[in-house]
């Protein structure tokens, strides 16, 4: 099994520390990205299988697609080859399920987006800190005395560093990351030529 | 548009007999009134058979499901209603069983609000049902039946839940019948290219010694001609799945026997010696293949199956032919060559000899000593000429039951299988009387599982359901005992049982029945349990502590089989 490791920056104390996102897995990444019509109850159906599976989601991330009607589902999870191929089998099998399909990172475009909420008196007293925020290309978008919020997209990896660079500089008040959102690097869209295939069906 | 005003109970009613529904199993109750009402104006059409418990009703709809073909129908309650309702929609889920469970609800409006008698039936049963909606509106009600009904019965069949609120009961409605017979998201039916098919049969031409494992799957493909044609033409030894035991006759040349735990000795032990092992409408289910580490390792495996997601589950595949086994098997058969493989075929036959003198006879035609389930079984199979349906209860009855009973024709095994639901067996003989009214049905039952669902004698009383029951009465948990013994050091907790008269019990639900002790009362006991109309109750005092065998022991490789426990 490949082994990815999935971390920022080294704490040096990740057993103790409890702030930092040091982390291994086993098993690949992979991303699923799954569409179902747009019918109430089918998250709760797709996030049980993984369940089941004893598989553990480390993002999810649900909205419309550009299919009218039709609703797309980007979670992803760390296993196997094998896993991700049952996992995806058992989510189509799902009658409100269009198609479900799992990809490795080099198979489609990712992004994440993060806010930080950080401490403008600590900002103020540490320059380090704006220096950290200019290096890891973060974008301010508010700033008040009491607090500021930066906005940073891009991989997990560097998000997660631009995390833990800021925190343990004392700065950050709350954190949040919105999951990954991925589109295919195929040339193929292949829920369109599903959904044309069933429409010859009918 | 009709321009007629009627409920939504009334619509359920028009939708059901539009679905060509003519039997129900079920139980009213508060949230499902409105409904049972309406039902009062159909009885002609609609044959409402009250059950005693709610878990009976499903049990019955299976029974009756798997003796006619048809999907069944249950009618119950909310809230407990429905609850009780769930170890038979999970039984059917396993055993790829078409049914339709409608549950009362209450209104809309009072949904979340923990309402008296209010369950979230959708949250339950979504994961153990292929499709689980709540009905709100009554404008939806001709819909969701079609597209339930659609769901249930294609593909590879299962239960279906439909959650009916009372406000879409009363509410009134402009009806029209809907015919659902497409969903853009649901493929019921793969059709795999004839690459694939070509690439079937040549993996088979090629075979020198290829063994085909039988499903349940040629059965609700009714596909028993063409897997009969398949065999005969490529001479291939086959044996079969529990639930897949009636999909070809007992007595074919080239049934090898049953598959499994309990299974047969030569096709459990040749499947570890096949190249080729063609798995058709099975799912490699842990108590068929054994340790999946040295399962078949030495063979190509070919899985026909509808369902996608059986593939590679549990047992790696060469190839994979997804599709109805009917369409796959009409066409892999010209492509097939007439060949022969008697020599491959005589090696199971050492093995059919162990099985016969160490196994078999002495449990069928034993000489001294009490007596035993298999010689019961078979007795039964002899007497109904092998072609009566089975079925069973859970447990050594019904391991003794599927070894030992006989079948000449399809559609002759009830059993619960995937779930193993001790209870199922008297309700589900119930259902196959009205599944199939012409036959005669034998439910094979012990101690333990009959007192799970024995209320069950009322329904009988009630409609005169004609369920020849037979009691293999070893006042244990036999099956349990066994394991104990086995792999418990002996140690027999909880499994002897202290139990009532049950030919008692019988009478007093107007039920005739006998008691038979002794070996040379047998056959007499049977002809007269067959000879007497109606329901019979024929309780048979068998050994105490009787093993099933031979035995895969579990987690054990699928050719070490143990003859005997000594």
């Amino acid at each position: 099994m490949k082994k990815t490791v999935y971390r920022a920056v080294e704490c040096g104390d990740c057993d103790t520390c409890g702030k930092c996102f040091n982390d291994t897995h086993e098993g690949t990444l992979y991303t699923m990205l799954i569409y179902s019509e747009n019918q109430a109850g089918i998250l709760n159906q797709i996030t049980a299988v993984f369940t089941r599976r004893q598989v553990n989601i480390e993002s999810l991330n649900v909205c419309a697609s550009s299919t009218p009607g039709v609703h797309k589902y980007t979670i992803t999870c760390f296993c196997n080859e094998e896993m991700a191929h049952m996992l995806t089998k058992q989510i189509e099998k799902k009658i409100d399920v269009l198609q479900a399909r799992y990809y490795t990172s080099d198979q489609i475009f990712t992004i994440e987006v993060a806010l930080l909420k950080l401490s403008t008196p600590v900002m103020l007293k540490d320059p380090r800190t704006s220096n950290v925020v200019r290096d890891m290309g973060a974008r301010i978008v508010e700033v008040n005395p009491t607090y500021t919020i930066a906005e940073k997209k891009g991989r997990t990896e560097e998000i997660l560093q631009l995390y833990e660079r800021l925190n343990a500089l004392g700065a950050v008040l709350q954190f949040v990351r919105s999951g990954h959102i991925a589109v295919t690097k195929s040339t193929v869209e292949q829920l369109d030529r599903y959904l044309q295939e069933r429409e010859a069906k009918q | 548009m009709s321009n007629e005003q009627i409920s939504g109970a009334e619509a359920l009613m028009r939708s059901l007999e539009h679905e060509g529904v003519d039997t129900l199993f079920g139980y009213p109750g508060g949230a499902i009134m409105p409904t049972y009402d309406a039902l009062y104006d159909h009885k002609d059409t609609l044959n409402h058979i009250l059950v005693r418990h709610e878990q009976a009703a499903v049990h019955a709809a299976q029974g009756y499901v798997r003796a006619s073909g048809r999907v069944g129908t249950v009618i119950v309650t909310s809230g407990p209603g429905a609850m009780n309702t769930i170890t038979g929609i999970a039984d059917a889920m396993m055993d790829s069983t078409p049914l339709v469970v409608i549950c009362g609800q209450v209104g809309a409006a009072m949904l979340g609000t923990d309402a008296f008698q209010e369950v979230d039936v959708i949250g339950v049963t979504q994961p153990i049902s292929k499709w689980a909606y709540q009905i709100r509106r009554p404008e939806d009600i001709a819909w969701a039946v079609s597209r339930a009904y659609y769901i249930a019965r294609s593909g590879r069949p299962g239960p279906v839940v439909l959650d009916f609120t009372k406000n879409a009961q009363t509410g009134m409605v402009d009806y029209e019948p809907a015919h659902v017979s497409f969903i853009r998201s649901y493929d019921p039916v793969p059709v795999p290219s004839d690459d694939i098919i070509r690439h079937a049969a040549a993996l088979i031409n090629q075979s020198v010694k290829p063994l085909v494992l039988v499903g349940q799957g040629v059965e609700l493909a009714n596909a028993t001609t063409e897997l009969r044609q398949l065999l005969e033409k490529a001479q291939m030894p086959a044996g079969t799945t529990l639930l897949g035991l009636s999909a070809l006759p007992t007595d074919h040349p080239l049934n090898m026997g049953l598959l499994g735990m309990h299974g047969n000795l030569a096709p459990n032990v040749m499947t570890n010696q096949c190249d080729l092992l063609i798995a058709i409408g099975m799912r490699f289910d842990d108590r068929v293949t054994g340790n999946l580490n040295t399962y078949a390792k030495q063979a190509k495996i070919i899985h026909f199956d509808i369902d996608p997601s059986e593939i590679d589950k549990n047992v790696k595949t060469d190839l994979a032919v997804v599709g109805d086994c009917k369409d796959t098997l009409r066409r892999l058969l010209p492509l097939v060559d007439q060949a022969t493989h008697n020599a491959w075929i005589d090696g199971f036959q050492p093995y059919r000899e162990k099985e016969e003198n160490k196994v078999i006879e002495p449990a069928i035609h034993p000489t001294d000593g009490p007596l035993l389930m298999a010689e019961v079984v078979r007795e039964v199979s002899e007497q109904t000429n092998r072609k009566a349906i089975l079925v069973t209860d859970v447990g050594q009855n019904q391991m003794f039951g599927c070894r030992y009973f006989q079948y000449s024709l399809p559609r002759s095994v009830i059993t619960s299988g995937g779930c193993g639901t001790m209870g199922f067996g008297l309700p589900a003989a119930i259902g196959a009387t009205f599944g199939a009214p012409e036959r005669t049905v034998c439910c094979f039952c012990g101690d333990g599982g009959l007192q799970m669902t024995i209320q069950e004698l009322g329904t009988i009383l009630e409609y005169g359901s004609p369920v020849k029951i037979i009691l293999l009465n070893n006042n244990f948990l036999g099956n349990v005992r066994q394991w104990q013994a086995m792999f418990f050091n002996h140690r027999y907790s909880f499994t002897p049982m202290v139990n009532p008269d049950f030919e008692g019990v019988a009478r007093a639900y107007g039920i005739p029945g006998a008691t038979v002790t002794k070996r040379e009362d047998l056959a007499l006991a049977v002809e007269k349990m067959l000879r007497t109309p109606g329901a019979y109750l024929l309780q048979c005092a068998v050994k105490e502590e009787d093993n099933v065998m031979p035995m895969t022991p579990p987690g054990a490789n699928v050719d070490e089989m143990i003859l005997s426990v000594e």
